[in-house]
């Protein structure tokens, strides 16, 4: 199942902070076009993955391929310019800039898009934002904060958009909102890597997911096959 | 925002101003007392550039003050009077300098960045003192002001006080538009989150090295005005307490807004000429009364003076 070819191609990724091995040889694959998950319980090594791939913690042993590149070991803002845009766990959303500084300071084209993402498509894609942006970013609701920053990702046109815990913390209609973006990001053929913990939303979204227990990875398969096995859900994930 | 725009306005027209009135009451003094402190005032509108939107906390900033001086000190020792290339030479060697400092002190962070501009300051400040053939350690009168050709008489003190008006409302402007630049926007960024700008796709290095080096080369030109209104150079234009004073203007006047940093210069020094103007113990003591007003503004007024201005926000 895992082919060089994919657009993000992880095998064998062992990262340690100091002492503690955190991930134990962590593989998966991301297709083009495709929604993947990355699944787990907490402290299971999921954000861990996803720092390793954008070069923010480094990485003991094993490859990461984007595009056929090896990426393992660049430094992060390499790993941003060959195409991928992290969305990161508490967003982190600049908060001396304003909304439309927050998407225009950063935005970039790098590998070309044929439909580059533009101030009016984000906002078209979060309305809220248009409201918003002479706001600044610390002045917004968590939920605009979470929009802001998929849109400040965005505005990089990453090949491949990865959220982790892009949900967490908020209201169930916000919720629902974002998830309303990602099916309306994966139909316009995003591929996007998901970290998050609602797996009723991602076996309808998802196309394939990953399960981490204790920084290997346990089980991965499809969304038909997650939802048929609920022992895995309430093994892994405690559903 | 129409109170901070009316409050603008006025304080321009006051500057304006100001040159016409001290002539009519006969109190020159007052021309040049304003012309050094906008002086300052440019050395520190350099300094916020870096220091209030780019976070690089320079304590070395006195620098470029001492090699815009040089520049035209030495060029002036040597019969070149021309002030166009002194300016060109102040400018271009800040700007070098700069740049070489910068390289380094950039790698690093925090305590070590400031240490380290610190060092390089004094290095500059020593080498000023041992420059014997330009006075060392006493310092060099000015053989003659930069000759501007017919443009500006810098022997007349209200003519060079327009000249030093103009260049600081024009930096005024010049940094309002690099901050709200996309360059600037991403100066601030890496200042609020380094680790998220990468992330994101840049190397925050560059962007601020461009940065110290726009900003020194603004104060060169401060050391190049300061130079002339002095008509004397000694190496205490490099002294780290002067790069200290600068930082004060910045810290007082508001880190990080636009107008503060002139503020700040016009606060510290106009208080400074009045408490050591004074008889008595506040005379005698006067620094002591400064420190405590900068500690109290610090304390109670977070984004300095400029903070309590009437429609002060967050932005700007």
């Amino acid at each position: 199942m895992a082919s060089p070819k994919a657009l993000l191609h992880v095998h064998d990724l062992e990262t340690a902070y100091g002492q503690s091995q955190v991930l134990f040889g962590v593989s998966f694959d991301v297709g083009a076009g495709e929604v993947a998950t990355l699944l787990g319980r907490n402290g299971m090594g999921k954000t861990t993955t996803v720092r390793s791939i954008m070069g923010i913690v480094r990485t003991l042993s094993g490859t990461i391929h984007f595009d056929g590149r090896p990426i393992r070991s660049l430094p992060s803002y390499r790993v941003a310019q060959a195409g991928l845009g992290l969305v990161p766990e508490g967003r982190q959303i600049f908060p001396n800039l304003t909304v439309r500084e927050n998407l225009v300071a950063t935005a970039a084209n790098r590998n070309a898009s044929a439909e580059p993402w533009t101030l009016e498509r984000a906002f078209r894609l979060f309305p809220r934002l248009a409201e918003r942006q002479r706001h600044l970013g610390n002045q917004l609701s968590g939920g605009e904060q979470q929009m802001l920053a998929i849109a400040r990702a965005l505005m990089t046109n990453p090949r491949l958009l990865i959220l982790d815990e892009a949900t967490e913390g908020l209201a169930p209609l916000v919720r629902a909102e974002i998830y309303q973006a990602v099916e309306n990001l994966k139909a316009a053929g995003q591929s996007i890597l998901i970290i998050d913990k609602d797996v009723k939303a991602l076996t309808r979204i998802a196309d394939r997911h990953t399960i981490l227990e204790k920084g290997r990875v346990v089980w991965s398969g499809d969304s038909a096959a997650l939802a048929a096995s609920e022992d895995v859900q309430h093994r892994y994930l405690g559903v | 925002m129409r109170a901070r725009l009316v409050l603008l306005i006025v304080g321009i027209a006051f500057l304006a101003l100001a040159p016409l009135v001290a002539t009519a009451f006969d109190q020159l003094f007052y021309i040049d007392l304003l012309r050094r402190v906008m002086i300052f005032a440019i050395a520190a509108l350099s300094l916020n550039l870096i220091l209030g939107y780019g976070g690089m906390v320079s304590f070395g900033h006195a620098a470029y003050l001492g090699i815009g001086g040089y520049a035209v000190a030495i060029l002036a020792h040597h019969g070149i009077h021309n002030g166009f290339l002194q300016l060109g030479v102040a400018v271009g060697a800040s700007a070098l300098v700069a740049l070489v400092i910068g390289a380094i002190s950039i790698r690093t962070s925090g305590i070590y960045f400031i240490m380290i501009t610190l060092a390089f300051t004094q290095m500059l400040y020593f080498l000023g003192i041992s420059l014997d053939a330009y006075g060392g350690d006493d310092g060099l009168r000015l053989a003659a002001r930069s000759d501007l050709g017919g443009l500006v008489d810098l022997g007349n003190s209200t003519a060079f006080y327009y000249l030093v008006f103009a260049v600081m409302i024009a930096f005024l402007y010049l940094i309002h538009r690099i901050v709200n630049s996309r360059f600037g926007m991403v100066i601030r960024a890496s200042n609020s989150n380094e680790a998220r700008t990468r992330a994101i796709g840049f190397s925050p290095y560059p962007y601020r090295l461009a940065a110290f080096v726009i900003a020194g080369a603004m104060c060169g030109v401060a050391g190049y005005l300061f130079v002339n209104h002095t008509a004397y150079l000694t190496p205490d234009f490099m002294h780290w307490t002067r790069s200290g004073e600068i930082m004060f203007m910045v810290i007082l006047g508001g880190i990080g807004t636009s107008v503060g940093p002139i503020l700040g210069a016009f606060v510290l020094l106009l208080l400074e000429d009045l408490l050591s103007g004074m008889t008595g113990f506040v005379g005698q003591h006067w620094q002591l009364f400064i420190g405590l007003f900068l500690v109290l503004v610090v304390l109670f007024a977070k984004r300095g003076l400029a903070g309590l201005l009437p429609g002060a926000q967050r932005n700007d």
